[in-house]
């Protein structure tokens, strides 16, 4: 369409910023929404992990690797992601099964592999690779998918779901479940086939409670709303709507909340760091914070709009939606709409690996829009 | 394949897939503005209310522990009550250097390691915001040295508890039991949400068995707490339920009658009432206070109890197993009766000893010159073992074993308090199983008197009188009588279990067996007829004496040249009135020497005690 864009780059050698940027196959957009929202996170574990410079810099060095991958990611080619996804889906199914013969125990579940120098979850491989696979499984053929292909790519996200949620960790085997299931929908499966799914799983609840004991109906009861266990799971609960109700419309100010400062609200600088936001920056910080995941999500659908073959739409779609449930549970669970299942808040919550994890995406997504070629072959 | 692939049309897919794209992103607004309308709610409609909770103050969920049940005899004296205690404690988020504190409150509490350790300990598996132990029962001067150093400690303080007390000490040391510290294994078998704030549970006894009714549930209350951590006030709060009140079939005054009569010597006594299997005494000799175990008893003196060779930690009257001696003798009888294999005239001729037919040893009589003829009234009287090895060899092993059974012989009665052993009645599939060896016929004859591997608890011998009393009925022993919901006044009676109903095929029989246990008592020459002499009530009875000590074939048992823990143990079982049962005792006094001087004597205080009789002393005859 227009060739001038690839010839500006012999014609003109000297050195600009754009030319930089394009060259790293850097996004500008998404690049500029993420960094904000990493400075909005450093500045708001300042303040929930009590000031705490040293907690600063730990975290400041996995930024600096996170966003090391996330550029090594952006010079992939999607076509070499597309063509390791096999790969990459077969290694990660080999460690999971590994954690559960030889998994380190971290908070009574088995999620740690220890390789030697460094300690690794597997599930985070898994992160990325079920999507990819499902995305490249899927775009092997034309769109919407056969039934059988769909009976396929659902036990493909099946298997590693199960397994992560035997270790156990519940909340990231629906998080790595729900970016499979994106795939399948974005690929267009029929909405009566989709109905048809949710109907049957709303019929399905009432006949597994009947054949439920009296003690794992009170858990799932517990689970579901945790304020009836006030010794308990609602503990947490109830401190953390109490920091969030007193932030009302703008907040005690940074620094200043007395709920997580008095050492009050557990887990605040990992899960429950929204809490501390509510509280200090009010209804109109979180609202803001809300719209800023809205607004790099946005973004990344938009790139993937723009792919040029079905399995990076598929993929940079995934990437983006599934971000967005990550805030969703959090934000849920810290307001008491959703059941505790532990899922820290994206890029903002004190912690490594899941850092390295969304970063790399956002590199799948870079490298998604940089690599288009201008011209249709 | 090549033919059956379908062309993919780029333009069709990327509507189809930008088609879902959008209605993602629609679908992502919509969900992240039902989180914005949440944070309106909470940060807007309800920020008075959750801004008065927070406005520099702090929530507080403490739990508020049941009050546990008490525990009353029959008469309604307490048994087991609770007394306020103070105790330190510490909840660890509230504590800013943890190895201070602990540092200066040994110092000044004069703590000692095992305290330290023990609370680490309990430090690992509590959360951070719950209450943990220091120390309990602090003395009065404990406490105002601590409340003088209080703003030393933040985190610490002296808390108001209730603890356990067992007003009688010893003497309900094993049928009560007593509560202690919860540990690991119990940790995990517990609800551990009704037991937050719980810091007792029942270990042995009444107090374990019926833990579930005697714990309560728990309550809690929402506080609102300032910086210092004072309660500013009560925001939410759902009570208690306090534990079932527990009244016992057991009475006091005939544990002690039984307790002290026993004078120095081990042993137990258990006392039933045979027509609801309600036990009224339930003794084991020696005994113990319950109340060191109930706030963690010291290394010191769990030691001196554990290793003390008359081993009080034992509960003998549901774990210790003797050989019944004759006092199994009854029961063979009314075996041969019902088997058909004698009749109540059928005689046996005793010139001291038996011999198996075409073998040459000879199984002595305890009367060396033999009780001549006899037949069953005289047997059981006299406590002939000639005749019952006759009887024994006749029913053979099988079927002795076979209708012991029924009297619950090698069977754990079912009694209401945990750990029961099953004693042994001893059969041939047994010795096959256990020893690999078969069985001879010299043992059936050894069995028939009680002795060889017999071993029946002493539960299990009143149990089977009081079965035998009834004449078959046989009743669940139950150590609880009642039970009171808290806060109510009526004592709600506990239903009995009426276990079984041995069907005789002429009840006679049931009467010859009596009868000749009233002979053993009231007749001339009864093995305890000075226990009976003046008793104005018919008592059945039976005398035994178990050999602890094996005596080589022609030696003689001399009392006075033996150790006394190798002396035999006394037994007797009775019950009264003869004809219409109210009352069962057995009796095993460890190392008594004989049934008859030693044992009978304790049945007939505690006959008397029972029936409110006013008796002399008997004087054993010599």
């Amino acid at each position: 369409m227009n060739h001038s864009l690839i010839n500006d780059r012999q014609q003109r050698p000297s050195w600009q910023p754009s030319r930089f940027v394009e060259w790293l196959h850097i996004d500008a957009m998404l690049m500029l929404g993420l960094l904000l929202l990493l400075g909005v996170g450093l500045m708001m574990l300042f303040s929930a992990g009590g000031q705490d410079m040293g907690l600063i810099y730990r975290q400041l060095v996995r930024l600096g690797v996170a966003i090391g991958v996330m550029l090594l990611v952006a010079q992939i080619h999607p076509d070499r992601m597309r063509d390791s996804a096999y790969w990459l889906y077969g290694l990660g199914l080999m460690l999971l099964v590994a954690v559960l013969f030889f998994g380190h125990e971290g908070k009574g579940a088995q999620r740690w592999l220890d390789l030697g120098f460094f300690r690794f979850q597997p599930s985070e491989i898994m992160k990325l690779a079920v999507p990819i696979l499902v995305a490249a499984f899927l775009a092997e053929r034309p769109l919407p998918p056969s039934v059988w292909r769909l009976i396929v790519g659902l036990l493909l996200i099946g298997l590693p779901a199960f397994l992560i949620a035997k270790q156990p960790d519940l909340g990231t085997a629906i998080l790595i479940a729900s970016s499979g299931l994106i795939v399948i929908f974005l690929a267009g499966i029929r909405w009566k086939v989709i109905f048809a799914f949710l109907g049957s799983c709303a019929a399905a609840a009432p006949v597994l409670w009947y054949f439920m004991h009296d003690y794992q109906r009170r858990r799932v009861l517990t689970f579901l709303n945790p304020e009836t266990d006030p010794l308990g799971a609602g503990y947490h609960i109830i401190q953390s709507k109490i920091a969030i109700g007193s932030g009302g419309l703008f907040g005690q100010g940074w620094l200043r909340g007395t709920q997580s400062h008095l050492e009050f609200l557990p887990e605040r600088s990992t899960d429950f760091i929204f809490a501390v936001i509510a509280e200090e920056f009010g209804l109109a910080g979180a609202v803001l914070l809300l719209c800023l995941y809205l607004l790099i999500a946005g973004r990344g659908l938009f790139i993937a709009s723009q792919a040029q073959s079905s399995f990076s739409r598929l993929l940079a779609g995934s990437i983006s939606i599934t971000f967005l449930v990550y805030v969703f549970v959090n934000v849920g669970m810290v307001t008491g709409l959703l059941p505790v299942v532990g899922v820290p808040l994206p890029l903002v919550s004190y912690g490594g690996t899941s850092m390295v994890t969304l970063l790399a995406g956002f590199g799948i997504l870079m490298s998604i829009h940089t690599h288009r070629r201008m011209m249709s072959p | 394949m090549a033919s059956r692939f379908t062309l993919k049309d780029h333009f069709r897919e990327s509507r189809l897939v930008n088609g879902r794209l959008l209605f993602a992103a629609l679908l992502s607004v919509i969900v992240f503005s039902v989180v914005i309308v949440r944070l309106v709610v909470l940060q807007v409609f309800e920020y008075e209310h959750f801004d008065s909770l927070s406005d520099r103050n702090r929530v507080d969920i403490e739990p508020l522990p049941p009050q546990r049940g008490l525990i009353y005899d029959r008469n309604g004296v307490m048994l087991a009550e609770n007394i306020p205690t103070f105790s330190l404690e510490m909840v660890p988020e509230k504590v800013k250097d943890m190895d201070y504190t602990i540092d200066a409150l040994t110092e000044l509490m004069a703590l000692t390691d095992e305290d330290v350790a023990e609370f680490r300990d309990r430090l690992k598996r509590h959360r951070r915001f719950q209450q943990v132990v220091i120390r309990q029962r602090l003395t009065e001067a404990e406490v105002a040295r601590f409340s003088a150093n209080r703003h030393r400690f933040p985190g610490v303080d002296i808390e108001g508890r209730l603890i356990r007390h067992y007003p009688q000490a010893n003497l309900f040391s094993h049928a009560v039991g007593y509560v202690g510290r919860i540990n690991e294994r119990e940790m995990q078998i517990i609800d551990q949400q009704n037991y937050k704030g719980t810091l007792q549970i029942g270990k042995t006894g009444v107090e374990k068995y019926y833990e579930d009714q005697l714990h309560g549930t728990v309550g809690y209350r929402q506080v609102e707490t300032n910086v210092q951590g004072r309660i500013v006030r009560e925001l939410m709060s759902e009570p208690s339920h306090s534990g079932d009140d527990l009244l016992l079939n057991l009475d006091i005054n005939l544990q002690r009658a039984a307790a002290e009569s026993l004078t120095d010597f081990n042993g137990s006594v258990v006392a039933m009432d045979p027509r609801n299997g309600g036990v009224l005494a339930l003794v084991s000799k020696p005994d113990f206070d319950p109340n060191l175990f109930v706030s963690g008893i010291s290394s010191k003196d769990y030691s001196a109890l554990r290793d003390s060779p008359e081993r009080p930690l034992y509960d003998r009257a549901l774990r210790g197993s003797y050989p019944p001696g004759s006092t199994l003798k009854p029961f063979v009888a009314l075996a041969g009766l019902e088997l058909g294999v004698v009749t109540e005239q059928s005689r046996v001729y005793d010139p001291g000893w038996y011999s198996l037919p075409g073998h040459q040893h000879r199984y002595r009589c305890w009367k060396s010159h033999g009780h001549g003829w006899v037949n069953m009234k005289d047997a059981v009287a006299q406590s002939c073992d000639t005749y019952f090895y006759d009887l024994a060899h006749t029913l053979g092993i099988d079927r002795l074993h076979q209708f012991l059974d029924l009297f619950g012989f090698g069977h754990r009665t079912g009694i209401d308090i945990p750990s029961e052993s099953a004693g042994l009645s001893p059969s041939r599939e047994w010795k096959r199983a256990s020893r690999n060896q078969a069985w001879f016929p010299g043992e059936t004859l050894i069995s028939g008197i009680g002795q060889g591997f017999n071993q029946t608890t002493p539960l299990q011998l009143a149990h089977a009188t009081s079965t035998l009393a009834m004449r078959g009925v046989m009743q669940e022993p139950r150590v609880v009588r009642a039970s009171r919901k808290a806060g109510m006044s009526e004592m709600q009676l506990r239903n009995t279990e009426r276990v079984n109903s041995l069907p005789m095929q002429d009840s006679q029989h049931w009467e010859a067996v009596i009868d000749s246990m009233v002979e053993v008592v009231h007749g001339q020459r009864g093995t305890a007829r000075h226990i009976g002499e003046d008793m104005p009530i018919n008592i059945a009875g039976k005398t035994g004496t178990a050999q602890v000590f094996g005596i080589a074939q022609d030696e003689e048992y001399d009392a006075e040249t033996l150790e006394r823990k190798l002396h035999d143990h006394a037994l007797f079982i009775a019950f009264a009135p003869a004809d219409k049962p109210e009352f069962v005792v057995a009796v095993v006094v460890e190392n008594g020497g004989s049934g008859s001087k030693m044992a009978a004597p304790i049945a007939r205080k505690l006959i008397i005690e029972h029936f409110g009789l006013e008796l002399d002393e008997p004087q054993p005859d010599q």
